[in-house]
C-alpha cells in the first residue's frame, strides 16, 4: 500500500481544518486566574482613608474583592451595581485601589459614593501583582475562609451578577458551613 | 591537469581570504560593547539576566509583546518586580516561578515542558525523523532506477560486443 | 452614487470570474477551442473590473467620502493625501480587496506571458485562478464589502488612520507582501493544472520555474520590508517577533524556497515530481492560512484586524475547498507521476532533497508553534504562550544545518558526485571558514564569543564556497572575464540568493549577540555613553504636523570625540484620536545603527529616553534584497525566453489544428 502515503497530506489537512474550526469558538482574550482555590495573598498595607489593614480585617463571610481606580471608566459603569450590593447588604465588598493616587481615590469615592467596607491602597500595583491582576476592573469572589473561588474580568453589572456570581455563591453556601 | 588546476585555485582562495581578513579588521568598529542599563544593577550579569527575563515574559494585558517591549501598566510593574527580585538574589527559575504562580503559563513565552507540551518541544525532532524517513524512501527508489540503468547498459554492451564480434 | 458603482464593479468581476472558473476548464477536458480561448479575455475582464473597484475606493478616500463606512473608520480630513490613498489597505475590507486585485494582476500576467504554453494548459491555470477569485469576491460581497455605507447619518469626520500606519513603511510593505504572497497562487494553479490533466513533464517544470522564482523573490522582499518597518516603527529595535500573523508568510516562504529548489530537480532530472506539486499546494495553503489567522480573530496579535467569526468560517470554507480539494486530487493523481531517472547517495539530488526536508520541517515547526496555543486551549481550557524563546530554539539550529549544506550544493553533480572531489574542494573552504570564525570576532571585540564565531564561520563557509565555485566555473575559458560572461543569469541568481542568505544570517546572529541599549533620564546639556558613542541631549522644541502636535528633541552624537550625527526623535499626539506615538531617530549605517526613542517628559526639562547601538542590523535586510535580486535574475534567464519563442510558434498552429472549433479558424 505504498500509495497510502499520498493520502497523508489530505488527512493531515482534515485534522488541521477541524482544529481551526474549533478554534473559532474559543475566547483567547480572558486570562483565567491562577489563584482559584488558593488563599488570599497576605498583606499589611494601608487603606484609602489612611488606616492600617491586613488579612484579619477581611470579612468572615463570602465577600467580593473589587479592583478599581479613579482613572478607570468601566469602574464607573459598574459602580451602581456595587453600590446596590453594598447598600442592600447582599454581600460585603472590599476594594483594591489599583495604581491610583490616594487623593484622587478619596475624591472619586466622595463624588460617586463608597460601596466598599474598606479599600486597600495599592499605588504601586504590587498587591495587584500578587493577585494576578492585569487591568481594572476585576472582581474576585472570596469565601469565608479567605480562599479565592472565582474571578471576573471587566465590568460586573446586574446581568453578570445574576448569571455568574449568584450561582457561584449558591454553590459555596451549599458546600460550606 | 589536476595539479595545475588546483594551484591557481588555492592561490586565489588564499588571496581572497587574506583580503577579507584585512578589510574586516579595518572596517569593523573597535568597540567594547556595553550592556543594558535600564535599572541600577551591581553587575553586568544582573543586567543581562534582567534583559533576558523581560524578553521571555509576556505582557499580560498586551496583544502579544514581551515585558521589555511594552509600555505602561502591569508591564512596568512586573519589570520593577524582576529588578527587585534580581537584587534580592533570587535565581532565574525562582523569578519565573513567581510570575507563573500569579499569571500562569500565559506569561511564559518559553512554554514549560510538561506532559501536555511534549509534542510541542519534540515535534520538530519528530518531523525531522519523519522527513528523513521519507527522503530515505525516495532515495531508495531512485537508487533502484539507477541500478536498472546499469543493467540496460550491460545488455547494450553485450549487443555491442556481438556487433563487434560480427565485424572481426 | 460612485461607491455603489464600486460595489457593482465587484459583482461584474464576480460574474466574469465565475465563467472563467468553469468554461475554460470544461473546455480543456472536451478539447473545446472556443471555451479554452475565452480564458485570457475573461482574465483581462476580471482584472479591469477589480481595478475599477479599487480605484473607486481610493477615490472615496481622497474625496473624504465619510458616508462609506470603511472610509469613515480609517481616514480623516486632516490625513495627508498619500496616507488617504494607502488607507485603502488600512483595514480588513480594503486590504482584502487589494489582495484580490493582486491576484487578478498575477492572473493577467499569466494570460499575457503564456504564449509558449499549450492552450489546454493555460485554460486550466486561468480557470483555477478564476475559481480562487470567485471565492474571494463572494467572501467580500457576503461579509466584507468595502463599499458599505453608513446610514442614515454619516459622520462629519473620520476616525483617522491608526497612527502607526501613517508611515512610509505602510505604503510599501502590504502591497509588496501581498504581491509575493498571492503570487504563490499562480504556482498552485500550475500544480492543479498538472493534477487535473494527469500529466507532468519537464516542460511543466520549465514553465513553472520563472513564476515560482518571481513570487518567491517578491515575497522575500515583502517580508523583509515588514521586518524593517517594525524595526523603526515600534521603537525598541525588534525586527521579528514570531507573531501569529508574521508567521504564515514565513511558512509560505519556507515552503516556497523548498519549491523553487525542488523545481530545479524536476526540470533538470524529472525527479521529485510529486514532492514539487505538494510543495506548491502547501505554499499556497500558507497564504490562505495567513488570511485566515489575520482576519478571523483566531489568535491575538498586534496585526490582527478586528475579529468577526463569520469571516473566519467563510475563509475556512475557502481553505477547505481549495486546499482540501487539491490535496485530495494529489492523493489520486500523484502516484502516477513517477521519477524518470535515479540518483546516487552523493549527488545534487540528495542535497536538494535534504534542503527540502529541512525547509519543510522548519515550516511545519513554525506552524506547530503558531497553532499549538489554540489547540492547547481547546483541549485543556487553559491559556499558554509560545514566543521567541521557543521559535528561536527550533528555527536557528535548522537554519544552521541548512546553511552548512547550502555551500555543498553547487559543487555536486546530478546523479553522481565523487565524495573525494567534494572533500578536496570544500575541505579548504571549511578550514578557512573556521579560521575566520575564530579570528575576526577576536580582532574586533577582543573577547571570545561562541555565537559570533559560529556566525562568521557559517557566513564565510557560504561566501568562500561561492567564490571557489566561481573560480572553478571560469577556469576553462580563455580569460576569467569571458568565463564570467559565459555564466548564465540562472547561475548568478543562485549565487546571489545564497550570498543573500549568508549576509542575512550574519546580520541576524551578530546583531542578536552584540546589540546594546541604555535607558536614562536626561536634562538638556547632559549626555550618555554607549559603546564607542556619546549622545548629548541638546533640548526640545515644539513641532506641528498636519494632523499631530508634539515635541522634538535634538541629540548630537559623537564617536571618539568627533561629531558624526544629529538626531531628532519625536513624541507626537495625533489630534483626531488623542493617541500618543513615538518617532525614533535613527542614524543608519552599513555596519551599525544608532537610534534614540523618547519616553516621557519628567520634572522640569528632563526626559526619559532609550539609546540603542545595533551592529550589522542592516545586513538582515541587505541579505533579503540580495535574495530578491537573485530570484528575479534566475527568472529572467535567457533559457526561458529562447525556448518560449520556439514554443510559441509551434503552439499557435498546434492548438488550432488539434482542437474542436479550432479547425474552423483560418490557418495563419
Amino acid at each position: 500500500m505504498s500509495n497510502f502515503k499520498f493520502y497523508l497530506p489530505v488527512l493531515g489537512f482534515v485534522v488541521v481544518a477541524i482544529a481551526l474550526w474549533r478554534g473559532l469558538f474559543l475566547d483567547t482574550k480572558t486570562l483565567p486566574s491562577m489563584l482559584i482555590d488558593k488563599p488570599m495573598p497576605t498583606f499589611e498595607l494601608t487603606s484609602v482613608d489612611g488606616s492600617g489593614v491586613s488579612n484579619s480585617d477581611l470579612p468572615d463571610q463570602i465577600f467580593l474583592l473589587n479592583v478599581w481606580g479613579s482613572y478607570c471608566l468601566p469602574c464607573l459603569i459598574e459602580h451602581p451595581t456595587l453600590m446596590r450590593l453594598s447598600e442592600e447588604g447582599e454581600i460585603p465588598v472590599v476594594g483594591v485601589n489599583y495604581r491610583d493616587r490616594q487623593d484622587l481615590a478619596i475624591d472619586w469615592l466622595a463624588d460617586n459614593g463608597n460601596p466598599f467596607a474598606f479599600s486597600i491602597l495599592d499605588e504601586s500595583g504590587r498587591f495587584g501583582i500578587d493577585l494576578g491582576v492585569y487591568g481594572a476592573p476585576e472582581t474576585y469572589l472570596v469565601d469565608a475562609d479567605g480562599v479565592i473561588r472565582f474571578r471576573h474580568v471587566s465590568v460586573i453589572d446586574e446581568t453578570v451578577w445574576q448569571e455568574q456570581f449568584l450561582p457561584a455563591i449558591a454553590e459555596l453556601r451549599a458546600e460550606g458551613t | 591537469m589536476s595539479s595545475s588546476a588546483i594551484f591557481p585555485n588555492r592561490n586565489v582562495l588564499l588571496l581572497v581570504a587574506a583580503i577579507i581578513v584585512l578589510l574586516g579588521s579595518l572596517l569593523l568598529p573597535n568597540a567594547a560593547y556595553s550592556q543594558v542599563d535600564t535599572f541600577e544593577f551591581d553587575t553586568e550579569e544582573q543586567q543581562d539576566r534582567f534583559r533576558t527575563l523581560s524578553d521571555e515574559l509576556r505582557c499580560p494585558m498586551c496583544q502579544n509583546s514581551s515585558l521589555s517591549g511594552s509600555t505602561g501598566g502591569v508591564a512596568e510593574d512586573l519589570r520593577r518586580e524582576i529588578h527587585r527580585m534580581i537584587m534580592e538574589g533570587m535565581s532565574d527559575s525562582e523569578i519565573i516561578q513567581f510570575m507563573f504562580e500569579r499569571y500562569g503559563d500565559f506569561i511564559l513565552f518559553r512554554p514549560r515542558l510538561t506532559a501536555a507540551t511534549v509534542l510541542l518541544w519534540f515535534g520538530p525532532l519528530l518531523f525531522l525523523l519523519i522527513g528523513g524517513l521519507f527522503a530515505f524512501g525516495i532515495w531508495r527508489r531512485a537508487r533502484k532506477i539507477t541500478d536498472s540503468d546499469t543493467q540496460l547498459d550491460k545488455s547494450q554492451q553485450e549487443r555491442l560486443q556481438q556487433l563487434l564480434g560480427d565485424k572481426t | 452614487m460612485i461607491p455603489e458603482v464600486g460595489s457593482f464593479s465587484l459583482i461584474l468581476a464576480l460574474c466574469l470570474s465565475m465563467i472563467l472558473a468553469t468554461l475554460p476548464i470544461i473546455g480543456a477536458y472536451q478539447n473545446n477551442f472556443l471555451w479554452m480561448s475565452m480564458a485570457r479575455p475573461l482574465s483581462a475582464g476580471v482584472f479591469v473590473f477589480l481595478g475599477i473597484s479599487i480605484a473607486i475606493l481610493a477615490y472615496a478616500f481622497v474625496t473624504d467620502d465619510f458616508s462609506v463606512q470603511f472610509v469613515a473608520e480609517h481616514s480623516n480630513s486632516l490625513l495627508p493625501d498619500r496616507y488617504k490613498l494607502t488607507a485603502v489597505w488600512g483595514g480588513h475590507e480594503g486590504s482584502f480587496l487589494l489582495w484580490t486585485f493582486m491576484l487578478a494582476g498575477w492572473m493577467l500576467a499569466v494570460a499575457i506571458f503564456s504564449k509558449s504554453m499549450p492552450l489546454e494548459f493555460v485554460a486550466r491555470v486561468l480557470g483555477v485562478l478564476g475559481f480562487l477569485i470567485t471565492g474571494y469576491i463572494l467572501f467580500m460581497l457576503a461579509t466584507s464589502n468595502p463599499f458599505d455605507r453608513i446610514v442614515p447619518l454619516p459622520p462629519v469626520d473620520g476616525a483617522d488612520l491608526n497612527s502607526a500606519l501613517q508611515d512610509f513603511g505602510f505604503i510599501i510593505h502590504p502591497p509588496t507582501l501581498y504581491m509575493g504572497y498571492v503570487g504563490f497562487s499562480v504556482v498552485f494553479a500550475f500544480a492543479m493544472a498538472a493534477l487535473l490533466s494527469g500529466k507532468m513533464d519537464a516542460a511543466w517544470a520549465r514553465w513553472c520555474r520563472p513564476w515560482a522564482n518571481v513570487a518567491w523573490a517578491i515575497l522575500t522582499l515583502g517580508i523583509a520590508l515588514g521586518s524593517w518597518w517594525a524595526y523603526y516603527e515600534l521603537g525598541w529595535g525588534g525586527w521579528w517577533a514570531w507573531d501569529p500573523v508574521e508567521n504564515p508568510p514565513l511558512i509560505t516562504w519556507l515552503f516556497g524556497t523548498a519549491l523553487i529548489h525542488s523545481l530545479a530537480a524536476t526540470e533538470k532530472r524529472g525527479v521529485f515530481k510529486a514532492w514539487t506539486v505538494l510543495l506548491a499546494i502547501l505554499a499556497f495553503a500558507g497564504s490562505l492560512l495567513g488570511t485566515f489567522i489575520t482576519r478571523s480573530g483566531l489568535l491575538t496579535s498586534v496585526h490582527a484586524f478586528a475579529s468577526d467569526p463569520s469571516r473566519g468560517f467563510f475563509i475556512l470554507a475557502i481553505l477547505g475547498i481549495t486546499v482540501g480539494g487539491a490535496l485530495l486530487l494529489f492523493a489520486f493523481r500523484a502516484p502516477l507521476m513517477k521519477s524518470e531517472f535515479g540518483f546516487g547517495l552523493v549527488s545534487r539530488e540528495i542535497l536538494l532533497l535534504s534542503n527540502n526536508v529541512i525547509l519543510v520541517v522548519a515550516a511545519a515547526s513554525v506552524f506547530l508553534g503558531t497553532l499549538f496555543p489554540m489547540v492547547y486551549q481547546a483541549i485543556t481550557d487553559e491559556l499558554i504562550s509560545i514566543g521567541p524563546p521557543y521559535f528561536n530554539a527550533i528555527f536557528i539550529p535548522l537554519m544552521a544545518l541548512l546553511a552548512l549544506l547550502l555551500s555543498i550544493g553547487p559543487f555536486t553533480r546530478w546523479k553522481r558526485t565523487s565524495t573525494s572531489y567534494l572533500v578536496q574542494q570544500l575541505g579548504k573552504v571549511a578550514l578557512a571558514a573556521l579560521a575566520l570564525g575564530v579570528v575576526l570576532p577576536l580582532l574586533v571585540t577582543r573577547e571570545i564569543s561562541l555565537p559570533a564565531t559560529m556566525a562568521v564561520a557559517i557566513g564565510s563557509w557560504i561566501i568562500l564556497a561561492m567564490l571557489l565555485d566561481l573560480v572553478n566555473k571560469t577556469a576553462n575559458k580563455a580569460t576569467r572575464l569571458k568565463g564570467l560572461r559565459a555564466l548564465s543569469f540562472s547561475y548568478y541568481g543562485m549565487q546571489m540568493a545564497h550570498m543573500g542568505m549568508a549576509v542575512m544570517l550574519l546580520g541576524v546572529a551578530l546583531t542578536s549577540s552584540f546589540s546594546s541599549e541604555r535607558s536614562v533620564l536626561l536634562s538638556p546639556g547632559q549626555d550618555v555613553g554607549l559603546g564607542n558613542y556619546v549622545f548629548q541631549f541638546e533640548g526640545t522644541a515644539s513641532v506641528n504636523g498636519p494632523n499631530y502636535v508634539g515635541e522634538e528633541a535634538t541629540f548630537t552624537v559623537f564617536e571618539e570625540g568627533e561629531e558624526i550625527a544629529i538626531l531628532h526623535p519625536q513624541r507626537r499626539i495625533y489630534l483626531a484620536t488623542n493617541t500618543p506615538s513615538t518617532e525614533m531617530a535613527i542614524d543608519a549605517g552599513f555596519l551599525r545603527d544608532l537610534f534614540i526613542t523618547l519616553g516621557e517628559q519628567k520634572e522640569g526639562d528632563s526626559w526619559s529616553m532609550t539609546i540603542y547601538v545595533k551592529p550589522f542590523v542592516r545586513w538582515i535586510w541587505l541579505g533579503a534584497i540580495f535574495m530578491t535580486f537573485g530570484g528575479i535574475l534566475a527568472a529572467v534567464d535567457k533559457r526561458y525566453r529562447r525556448l518560449r519563442r520556439k514554443q510559441t510558434e509551434s503552439n499557435r498552429s498546434k492548438d488550432k489544428s488539434n482542437s474542436i472549433g479550432g479547425e474552423l479558424q483560418p490557418s495563419s
